[in-house]
């Protein structure tokens, strides 16, 4: 009897410290003052929190990450939405294997994912490498804003647009009418999904990274390979606390977690 | 065009996709008409408002509104109203922008739109919730906002689809008598589905009957009510005992059986439970099953025409199971069916 009280807690504990420890420990390394990335910590400064914001390719890619987590989402969404609204109110044949193919990228591996646009788009194309990357991002988020769009779609009756047409709107005008204003939420969380999924990215990006242009996990990867000092633990905890405030503000302005 | 055909259906035919859900259907209503669409499930009442509405475009036919040819008219400038089932009201609006949404569509003056979206609000009995969002009303006070909302367009035809089936008893009847006052104060020719015969029978002006997409019978309540024309209607409002006639016969599981008196031309003949003279008559039934339903009772008999239900008055004597009766089924009182199946 006492095992089993203790088990559902233990395996709990367990759990929060797998998920949250490296996280507590990435923290607490960032306000070292030694020379070195190393838990415990020697010290305490705020020395290497001060340096991030002084390397120079940090601040390049942080803005590339930028540019493209909010293009690639926007770009998704833009894309998403139309596809989730014929999904979900037209039967298409082969409705099926459209929302198969375009979840394809929550699925297959980032790397595959990577190597096969670097293969045979970017290569025989020619694309440039922001472009390439602007694609490849609008790609990874895709399903996803499909995925959080059609979700709140199918919360939505669909009578109410022939309400609006009958009332007088097109067709098109009860999308943006009555269709939109009741799939705000959705659309919102799937933006903030698809940035942080997108500014997370390692795999994809580390393909189609070129001189110059990189992405800014990819960029805290070659920096690491060079100098090990605490400043990469300081970037990562900085990250972290920026996307747990999207979520939090999103769930405490938009009830996220019913979307997702 | 005169006012009695003010909304005529000809030869319409509608299918989605293969699948033929009304078949060759011509209807007249007058101008200001409360006419009810009355059928089982699956008989292709809802096909034939959206066809109306124009939300379903005919494979054949034509649907033509106060003289016009509107078969090709999309539906945003037919205007016709269509109250849905489930309301259709916009989550995101409040009942005033809900009741103004198609006001502002046809950027009819602020003060105008005003004016007319507060009359519809009032009229409906919402004054004091203007300001709410639809999830904050209660079943009945959605349907209200539907109401106001198609009314406050003056339609030339409102449409309601089944609009009483989703509240209880209490809000139903109070419903009934709130179409039927906004009928009969705007004089909106109106069409409304229902499975219920009673709620045809007390509203309608005009009563459709519906079988798998075709019509089967239009006319009174009284004549849908009294005098049913097919086996089909007749078993819809409500007479039990229906038999096919054979050269004057009735035609019984266990053969034809004759009866007494001048046995018209029809195709079958039909009585209610009611119009079944118990105690006396030429046949024999011993009772199979009793109920008491208040003001009468009915039993079932086990005939040689097969069972019969029968109704009287509950203040006669009750008769035990198994007790043998002598009844009658006095051609007199059937009603006439001119088509059996
Ligand atoms: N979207 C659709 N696609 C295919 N067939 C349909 C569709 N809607 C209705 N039908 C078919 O058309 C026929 C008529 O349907 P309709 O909805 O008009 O019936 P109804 O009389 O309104 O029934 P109910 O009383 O159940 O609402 C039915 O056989 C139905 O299966
Ligand atoms: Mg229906």
């Amino acid at each position: 009897m006492m095992a089993r009280n203790l088990f559902i807690p233990i395996t709990l504990g367990l759990v929060i410290a797998f998920l949250i420890g490296p996280f507590l420990i990435i923290v607490a390394a960032s306000f070292s003052a030694g020379e070195t990335l190393a838990f415990p910590p020697q010290g305490f400064s705020l020395r290497w929190i001060a340096k991030v914001f002084t390397v120079e390719s940090f601040r390049d890619s942080f803005f590339m990450s930028l540019f493209l987590a909010i293009g690639g989402t926007l770009a998704a969404l833009i894309l998403g939405i139309p596809a989730s609204y014929a999904l979900s109110r037209y039967k298409l044949p082969g409705a099926e294997t459209i929302r198969t193919i375009v979840s394809a990228p929550i699925i297959v591996p980032g790397i595959i994912v990577g190597l096969s646009l670097l293969r045979y788009i970017v290569v025989p194309f020619q694309v440039g490498i922001t472009l390439a990357l602007f694609l490849a991002h609008t790609a990874l988020i895709l399903p996803y804003a499909v995925r959080v769009v059609s979700a709140s779609l199918g919360n939505l009756r669909s009578d109410i647009e022939e309400a609006a047409v009958l009332l007088g709107s097109s067709r098109l005008g009860a999308f943006f009418r009555v269709v939109l204003p009741n799939i705000r939420g959705g659309i919102m969380s799937a933006f903030i999904l698809g940035f942080v999924t997108s500014f997370n990215q390692v795999p994809v990006s580390l393909f189609l990274s070129g001189p110059g242009v990189r992405t800014l996990p990819v960029d805290m990867i070659a920096y690491m390979e060079i100098v090990f000092d605490p400043s990469v633990a300081a970037l990562s905890a900085l990250l972290a606390f920026m996307s747990i405030g999207i979520v939090f503000i999103a769930e405490r302005f938009l009830g996220f977690s019913r979307y997702v | 065009m005169s006012d009695q055909n003010f909304l005529t259906l000809e030869n319409l035919t509608l299918a989605y996709g293969d699948t033929v859900a009304v078949k060759d259907l011509n209807l007249t209503i007058g101008k200001g008409e409360l006419v009810a669409f009355l059928g089982p499930s699956g008989c292709g009442k809802t096909t034939t408002m959206r066809a109306i509405a124009g939300l379903l475009s005919p494979a054949s036919g034509h649907v033509k509104l106060d003289g016009v040819d509107i078969t090709r008219v999309s539906a945003n400038k037919r205007n016709v109203g269509l109250m849905f089932q489930s309301y259709a009201l916009f989550p995101h609006l409040s009942v005033y922008e809900n009741v103004a949404f198609g006001l502002r569509l046809k950027k009819t003056p602020a003060a105008e739109l005003d004016k007319r979206v507060r009359a519809g609000i009032t009229s409906v009995g919402l004054t004091d919730y203007a300001d709410r969002k639809p999830a904050e009303l209660s079943g009945g006070q959605q349907q209200r906002v539907a109401l106001a909302r198609s009314m406050v367009m003056e339609p030339k035809v409102l449409l309601l689809d089944e609009p009483l089936s989703n509240l209880d008893a209490r809000l139903r009847l109070d419903m009934r008598s709130e179409l039927q006052r906004v009928q009969k104060e705007t004089g909106v020719t109106m069409i409304f589905v229902t499975h219920d015969q009673g709620e045809a029978l007390s509203l309608a002006d005009r009563i459709v009957v519906m079988k798998r997409g075709a019509i089967e019978q239009i006319g009174s309540p009284e004549d849908i009510y009294n005098r049913p024309t097919s086996a089909f209607v007749a078993d819809f409002v409500g007479f039990e005992n229906i038999f096919e006639l054979s050269d004057g016969r009735l035609k019984t599981p266990k053969g034809l059986v004759e009866i007494s008196g001048p046995v018209p031309i029809a195709a079958g003949l039909a009585w209610r439970p009611r119009m079944v003279t118990l105690g006396s008559g030429p046949f024999q039934g011993a009772v199979r099953g009793a109920s008491f339903a208040g003001n009468s009772r009915e039993y079932l008999l086990d005939t040689p025409l097969g069972p019969i239900k029968a109704e009287v008055d509950a203040a006669l004597p009750s008769h035990e199971l198994g007790a043998e009766l002598a009844f009658d089924l006095p051609v007199a009182a059937a009603a006439q069916l001119r088509k059996f199946g």
